[in-house]
């Protein structure tokens, strides 16, 4: 008679995992104190990914920034991508582990931006020089140390995102800092590299990307991991945009910058979340990677509590029939009838680790599931046990498989499924991610959701994967050369701060305006004789509200902001008037100046014909007056009112005011 | 002994003296556009001497303009040895017994930083590590004829591996692979036809045209797809497996008379050109011939190696205006065959006439083909032509250039008569000329017909 089993009574898994939670003092990101960072001993750089804003593609001379639809190709192509040895003569992780998932990719080509470069049939032309100016001058900005000699080097990429397998990248400059408000960040290094594909979708053993973006000139500013807190983070992210930006000469829009934060704890890993495009983002993804590496370390606590020889730690597994082995869990019933192979595995002292918090809404089963979908290619859902959050395993069900498997109570027991040739990568993948366990936090990449948590993407690559790149010579950077760029260069984002607070421009624009490079705007228009807080809260507010709720028109840039100004200074019209034709020219930029003024009902009047009527205004309104408050300010404010809108342009709304304030105290 | 600043010169090399950092030696640099830390890096040979290139912790290669360096420090030293994990290829039994033999190109190469370009390597351990799957193909031993380019390869390395290739027949092996670089592969694949003939077992000829030194390479499949060839395809011919489409889906068996490299740098590159390939090879499907009729494979050991190349013989590539003095010139160099690729139909100018002439009542053997590649010369169409024949040049049919120029060679080798030379020129031995031209041997589609477009849309040409 088989051993006696027992399991696990009426698990509560919500309530576990709300308990381990609590136990490991999570706390919302909205709640949290420095105190708290301080405590698990939050950690966080950046990389920050811009593209450049060039005619055409880095290593090849097709055009760059135009993008198609996914149905919107000319071919496909196929390729396998193998692991291949680094220069120093080692396999990289990462490589392997995507040599085991299997895939196949296909490229979508459209001839319009993709030669036979992108698609590796032909080596690369010499580099963009465009775009290393470009990228030198950002170097430069961000004071670092400028290489003598620029060489170009593969990175691998086994994922499939760039059809050689690698990234031709190269450094330009190391060292370097950003002076954020109350502390420096060092900088690591600025490459510049091509762009990878875009993925159009990754399901089972097949990916599919689009070669669009593939190619086009980007850089990448990486810092140290200084910032302590996920505000600080944000501040960085912020500046280094803000600093790419003030180049003018990088794209904006959709993707045209994004960033990867690498995040660990105190006695985590260094883990990377990739392709945040909002640095708004930033807080609560890195807050909430802190936090999950503070779980996994104290599931790694527990689990060597219970566990004496982790090297003697094995799993137990076997093929499981929902109908045969009479199952009830919908999905056990379902997969089988799909002919997916099902297996029932025990992980011994596991019990109560599967539903251990690790993001909001997730648990230690999510690290087993994304590494399934991932690695062995098995789409979700494809795991469930006891101790699943959403849809989990009925006692009885549980019981039945423990007792095949003869589990004891300690043990979880989770059952798995997918096609039958997927199912030992399926247990290999279980196998590693539960030893991993013991270890703490994997070295991994995880790409971001909306909602501020993170999904296993890939193993976290190191140096291994790169490889000097056989078919380019190297690029010697004359001092004359760096010298020349660098007296070229725009002001620093850290003196573009402190230029807004002398102009006395509103803070809460300046983050609106450094993003956008408005600052040599608003430079320009006050030397026409306008008054730069004036400008600058023009630009931060109402322009910030009408891109807000406006579709900007194609043609509308914001020199025209520039022109409009010089149309009313020499028109001698008042300033104030911008408020209302900016929202015009934003919509319609190819307007005339003239007919946006009429657009906007405007006449052209002296102050003595605007204050012609205020006698009769001041009459009128003690005929309708309502309030019983003698105090002055309100006639004076209801005649401001009728007469503001005819005023706006023809006069200060001051100097109006003192008028009929004259007039109602008379 | 061993040399500590491998490939520095000049300039760059006093500065490293000058400081005493060796090249893998981790140094610490000063210069006057800020520090570098990082692990001093070979130099290529034809790189200037102002610059020192390190790998810097991030693992990127950055050069150090050495005029900005202040001061140079080495603080450690690392060694990277750069080598495929080495296994033994496992022996299986029931699967055939392949030979690979070596002779270079990127089939197998590494990583050289004398030229900072790729160099070929080769080692059965290390085809094993990089490509497991061959062991579920055959049992694989190997040899290593030669290490050179494919452009490197010539008459002697023909006739090696001619003799090495009735060797191995005479061993017993149930197929040979030959790795070779692609620019010139389709000429070793002439010159073994001719000299291999009529072998009892599969004889392919296999390159890459991205180095396996990449993630996305073709060697590795083209390799699978000629160990499949050699020790499971019925076609005992001498072949060249290369890519079919440019995407990894299956490989083209090309006969080695009739194929040529028809693109810089694409992995389809190889066609046979005016008749369709002898067959597709994949891993899904195996060998699926396309031709009727081929050499099937036997039992017997039986292979007729005739290794012979006489060097003096040459291609002329007609253009308009072409001199007579270039024509004389090789005469009065001792060439003893002279293949021309004329234009058209087999045309060369009247100026050369004179220069032919003399050529011939030398003793010169000139054979005609076109350098349109697809179709035969025909010289009795204009007067040009027959003019042309008069004078002593002989038409070579639908030969391709170089294969005619392989197969002049190898004729020359062994006869002058020109008689007999003229029988062995146009008596084919496998395909070189062909008594039919199909229909569906020469097809170039042009991009921008919209059924072209569509047909490109859907199969991943």
């Amino acid at each position: 008679m088989a051993k006696k089993t027992t399991t696990p009574k009426q698990f509560d898994p919500q309530k576990n995992y709300l308990a381990t939670m609590k136990a490991i003092g999570y706390v919302r990101r909205s709640n949290a104190t420095p105190e708290d960072y301080r405590r698990i001993g939050f950690k966080s750089g950046l990389e920050v990914h811009q593209q450049l804003k060039t005619q055409k593609k880095l290593f090849c001379r097709c055009p760059a920034g135009i993008f198609h639809e996914n149905e919107d190709f000319h071919a496909e192509i196929i390729r396998h991508m193998r692991p291949t040895l680094s220069e120093m003569g080692e396999y990289d992780g990462t490589a392997l582990m995507e040599f085991k998932t299997k895939k196949e990719v296909i490229y979508r080509i459209n001839n319009k931006t993709t030669c036979t470069y992108e698609i590796d049939d032909t080596p690369p032309f010499p580099v963009n020089r465009e775009a290393l100016e470009i990228a030198l001058e950002i170097s430069l900005l961000c004071k670092m140390s400028i290489v003598g000699e620029v060489h170009i080097t593969r990175k691998q990429y086994l994922d499939g995102s760039i059809p050689t397998g690698f990234q031709r990248t190269a450094i330009l400059g190391v060292g370097g800092e950003l002076q954020l408000k109350k502390k420096k960040i060092n900088l690591i290094q600025l490459s510049i590299e091509e762009d990878a594909c875009r993925e159009i979708s990754d399901i089972g053993h097949q990916r599919i990307y689009k070669t669009d973006r593939l190619g086009m000139p980007l850089i990448e500013t990486v810092t140290h991991p200084e910032c302590l807190t996920p505000d600080e983070l944000r501040e960085a992210g912020d500046y280094i945009r803000f600093l790419n930006r003030s180049t003018g000469k990088v794209r904006t829009g959709i993707g045209a910058a994004r960033q990867d934060t690498n995040v660990s704890c105190e006695g985590g890993t260094r883990v990377e979340i990739k392709g945040v495009s909002h640095s708004k983002w930033l807080p609560e993804l890195s807050h909430n990677e802190c936090f999950r590496q503070w779980a996994l370390l104290n599931i790694r606590k527990m689990l060597l509590e219970r566990i004496a020889n982790t090297a003697s730690w094995a799993l137990r597994h076997m093929e499981i029939d929902a109908y045969s082995h009479n199952l009830e869990h919908e999905l056990a019933q379902k997969y089988t009838d799909n002919g997916y192979k099902l297996v029932a595995v025990a992980l011994p002292a596991f019990h109560g680790i599967l539903s251990h918090f690790t993001q909001p809404g997730m648990s230690f089963t999510n690290e087993l599931s994304d590494r399934l979908k991932v690695i062995a290619c098995v789409e979700k859902p494809n795991i469930t046990s006891d101790e699943d959050l959403v849809n989990p395993l009925s006692e009885q069900d549980t019981v039945k498989l423990a007792s095949l498997l003869k589990a004891s109570a300690d043990d979880a027991i989770v059952l798995i499924w997918g096609p039958k040739e997927d199912i030992p990568t399926a247990l290999d993948v279980i196998d590693e991610r539960c030893r991993m366990a013991f270890e703490g936090v994997p070295r991994e990449t995880r790409r971001p959701l909306a909602d501020g948590t993170t999904l296993f993407e890939r193993v976290l690559p190191g140096a291994d994967r790169m490889y000097p790149d056989t078919d380019s010579a190297p690029i010697p950077l004359e001092d004359s050369y760096i010298k020349k760029l660098s007296e070229n260069l725009p002001v620093d984002i850290w003196q573009r701060f402190q230029q807004l607070a002398n102009m006395r421009i509103p803070e809460d624009t300046h983050r609106f305006i450094l993003r956008r490079n408005l600052v040599p705007i608003i430079e320009e228009i006050s030397n026409m004789g306008f008054s730069a807080r004036f400008v600058g809260t023009l630009l931060g507010h109402n322009l910030k509200c009408i891109e807000g709720h406006i579709p900007m028109h194609k043609d509308f840039s914001y020199r025209r902001i520039v022109e409009m100004f010089a149309f009313l200074s020499k028109q001698k019209l008042h300033q104030s008037l911008s408020k209302l034709m900016l929202p015009v020219i934003y919509q319609h930029p190819n307007m005339d100046f003239n007919s946006v003024l009429t657009s906007i009902n405007f006449k052209k009047r002296t102050v003595d014909e605007l204050t012609a009527p205020v006698d009769y205004l001041i009459e009128k309104f003690k005929e309708i007056r309502v309030t019983k408050d003698n105090n002055p300010n309100i006639v004076v404010n209801w005649v401001m009112g009728q007469l503001n809108r005819q005023a706006m342009g023809n006069t200060d709304l001051k100097e109006l005011r003192k008028r009929i304030e004259e007039r109602v105290n008379a | 002994m061993e040399d500590i600043f491998q490939g520095y010169k000049g300039r760059a090399l006093e500065v490293l003296k000058k400081y005493n950092v060796r090249v893998w030696g981790k140094a610490v640099v000063e210069t006057s556009r800020g520090e570098f830390k990082g692990t001093v890096l070979p130099r290529a040979e034809n790189d200037d001497d102002c610059h020192i290139v390190i790998k810097i912790d991030t693992g990127y290669n950055v050069g150090i303009d050495i005029f900005t360096i202040t001061s140079m420090k080495e603080v450690g030293y690392y060694k990277a040895t750069y080598k495929i994990p080495e296994k033994e290829f496992p022996f299986t039994p029931n699967l055939p017994k392949v030979k690979l033999l070596g002779t270079g190109g990127t089939i197998a190469s590494r990583l050289d930083y004398r030229t900072g370009a790729v160099i070929p390597a080769f080692s059965p351990g290390e085809l094993y590590g990089a490509v497991p799957e061959l062991a579920d193909i055959c049992n694989l031993s190997t040899e290593k004829l030669f290490a050179v380019f494919s452009e490197n390869m010539g008459p002697e390395q023909y006739k090696a591996l001619a003799i090495a290739i009735g060797k191995e027949i005479e061993n017993g092996i149930d197929g040979i692979i030959i790795g070779h670089g692609t620019d010139t592969l389709s000429h070793t694949a002439a010159a073994l036809t001719f000299m291999v003939q009529n072998p009892p077992v599969p004889i392919v000829l296999v390159g890459s045209q991205r180095s396996s030194d990449r993630p996305s390479s073709d060697a590795a499949l083209n390799l699978m797809h000629a160990a499949l060839t050699a020790g499971h395809s019925d076609i005992a011919e001498v072949m060249v497996c290369m890519f079919g489409p440019t995407s990894d889906e299956y490989g083209f068996l090309h006969r080695g008379t009739r194929v040529r490299k028809m693109h810089s740098s694409y992995r389809s590159t190889f066609r046979t050109i005016g008749n369709t390939p002898l067959a597709t090879v994949s891993r899904k499907d195996g060998v699926k011939p396309i031709v009727e009729n081929y050499n099937h494979r036997r039992k017997d050991r039986k292979a007729k190696i005739l290794p012979y190349f006489e060097e003096k013989v040459t291609i002329v590539y007609y253009y308009p205006n072409m001199q007579p003095d270039i024509i004389d010139s090789l005469v009065d160099n001792g060439y003893k065959g002279i293949i021309i690729a004329g234009t058209g139909l087999g045309h060369i100018n009247k100026p050369l006439y004179p220069a032919i002439e003399r050529a011939t009542k030398k003793g010169v053997h000139i054979y005609m083909t076109v350098q349109t590649l697809w179709g035969y010369a025909h010289m009795y169409v204009y007067d040009t032509g027959r003019d042309l024949m008069a004078k002593g040049i002989i038409p070579a049919e639908n030969m391709l250039p170089e294969t005619a120029y392989i197969k002049l060679g190898w004729a020359l080798g062994q006869t002058n008569d020109p008689a007999e030379v003229r029988r062995l020129m146009l008596t084919p031995i496998n395909s070189e000329i062909t008594e039919r031209e199909p229909y569906n041997g020469y097809l170039i589609y042009q991009g921008g017909v919209p059924e072209v477009e569509d047909f490109i849309r859907k199969f991943r040409k």
